[in-house]
């Protein structure tokens, strides 16, 4: 796996798809014959993965959307995890 | 597979059909011996038209459907699968085709791709000529073969489905190898489920423990080989299982299958319950069906239950099972499930496994899914239309 570094441009993982869902109140992924629900803040994080921003750029704007600070470790987690998961990927 | 977290499908409103299943025709140029089509599929005649099929999509994204299979029989028989695809595709479904590999040419993958079709979930019956073709009657195994290449060089994401049993369940590990070879992404090893075509043909179809066990271990090593490179699904059989399956989710709770003719099901295979009148597509709205109906709230939840499930503690877990396991071994849609060895029924399904532990010289031939075999198995009810008009 690659590693995930301030300058990474996450995008969502070949074979997933993210949308909002009306009906869920909520962002899903969808994926062949299957869907993640995702909560608000997974949903906050991975609708601004889209291949363009760097990390540090989904930081800053998610730390002004939300009037928070420090979130860039919470972030790297769940990007982390998401990877694993192929929910997204960050071109080498 | 579809995740429902937050849905509770005892509550007193239920959420959205996530799930939607258009079986758009039963025309199948395969004749397989597991097909969970009704064994009196032969009786349909009047297939619902594009207009028909459009407003089904239509309505049934209002209400919250976000997942969408296009199946059969063989969906590509219906030569406006493109504007259906196209259709759904505009209201913002995620479409999976869900085929045999007949009909699928390199115009057809293209025009589906630009219509909008997201994944192409490919059946293999063996992993040898002579046993797919033999299990699905036909002459096909090339044919799959040069599909599942097409797949992959249109980009598609590629899950390939093969139906478990007693005559391929030893075959695994070159199945699973098959796949890998092909670049499947996700392989669902589905153990046959014993309703329609495959309970007719249950005591041919049905793997010893033993072989149940070599099979969940040869899975292993190559989950463990493969890594994330492909996905292995391995839907287990529930005839050894001492708790019943959550069948569907939950009855109306997640999923809501369209046959042929219109009629609207919880599961693929409810139309064979007695006592039940489903609705239709022709005559009814997705929300009248999803939500008013009779047959759709009949078994939601846990306030149908009897004993032993009304007063055990594992019933939100379960919610009973399956409706239609209850009624092709208890013969009552409303007990618990055999499955469950709390049933007084369980024996029964004690018997069929039994059955299966020793190889059987005196093995009744296979019946094939077709026309014939269909009118044979149904005579009585010939020529009638669609079931609930």
């Amino acid at each position: 796996m690659s590693a995930v570094a301030a300058t990474s441009k996450p995008a969502i993982g070949g074979g997933f798809r993210l949308q909002w869902e009306p009906a869920q109140k909520a962002h899903v992924l969808l994926y062949p014959e299957g869907m993640v629900q995702l909560n608000q803040s997974a949903g906050e994080i991975l609708r601004r993965c889209d291949g363009a921003r760097t990390l540090a750029e989904i930081v800053a704007d998610l730390e002004q959307s939300f009037a928070r600070s420090g979130l860039t470790d919470d972030v790297i987690a769940f990007v982390k995890m998401a990877m694993e998961r192929g929910w997204l990927q960050v071109p080498e | 597979m579809v995740a429902s977290a937050g849905m509770n499908p005892s509550a007193a409103t239920p959420g959205p059909p996530l799930w939607l299943l258009l079986e758009l025709t039963y025309r199948c140029p395969l004749h397989c011996v597991f097909c969970y089509n009704p064994v009196e599929f032969a009786q349909t005649q009047d297939e619902m038209t594009t207009a028909d099929w459009l407003r089904v999509l239509r309505e049934a994204r209002e209400l919250g459907a976000v997942q969408l299979g296009l199946s059969g029989g063989e969906p590509m028989v219906r030569d406006d699968l493109e504007e259906i695809t196209a259709a759904a595709h505009k209201l913002g479904y995620y479409i999976n085709l869900i085929t045999s590999g007949v009909g699928l040419n390199e115009t057809r993958i293209r025009a589906l791709k630009d219509a909008g079709l997201d994944h192409i979930q490919l059946s293999f019956q063996d992993s040898t000529r002579e046993m797919n073709d033999f299990l699905s009657h036909t002459k096909t195994f090339e044919l799959k073969q040069k599909v599942a290449r097409l797949i992959k060089e249109h980009d598609y994401p590629m899950v390939l489905n093969c139906v478990i049993h007693r005559l391929n369940i030893d075959h695994l590990d070159t199945i699973i190898g098959m796949a890998e070879q092909l670049g499947a992404d996700y392989l669902e090893l589905a153990n046959t489920q014993y309703y329609s075509w495959a309970f007719v043909n249950r005591d041919q179809l049905l793997p010893s423990r033993a072989q149940l066990e070599a099979a969940e271990r040869t899975t292993r090593v190559w989950r463990e080989k493969l890594g994330r490179r492909m996905r292995i699904f391995f839907v287990v059989p529930d005839y050894y299982e001492t708790r019943p399956k959550r069948c569907m989710n939950g009855w109306g709770s997640t999923f809501l299958a369209v046959t042929p003719d219109g009629t609207a099901l919880p599961c693929h295979t409810a139309k064979m319950l007695p006592g039940l009148t489903f609705p239709n597509a022709r005559a009814s709205s997705m929300r009248e069906i999803w939500f008013e109906s009779d047959a759709f709230n009949r078994f939601r939840g846990t306030g149908w239950m009897k004993e032993p499930c009304a007063s055990c503690d594992e019933r939100e877990k379960d919610l009973g099972g399956c409706r239609c396991q209850a009624y092709l071994i208890a013969n009552d849609p409303a007990v618990a499930d055999p499955v469950c060895d709390k049933s007084p029924f369980h024996d029964r399904i004690i018997a069929a496994g039994s059955r299966a532990q020793t190889a059987s010289t005196e093995v009744k031939p296979l019946v094939f899914r077709d026309p014939a075999s269909s009118r044979a198995l149904a005579p009585g009810l010939a020529g009638r239309g669609a079931a609930g008009e």
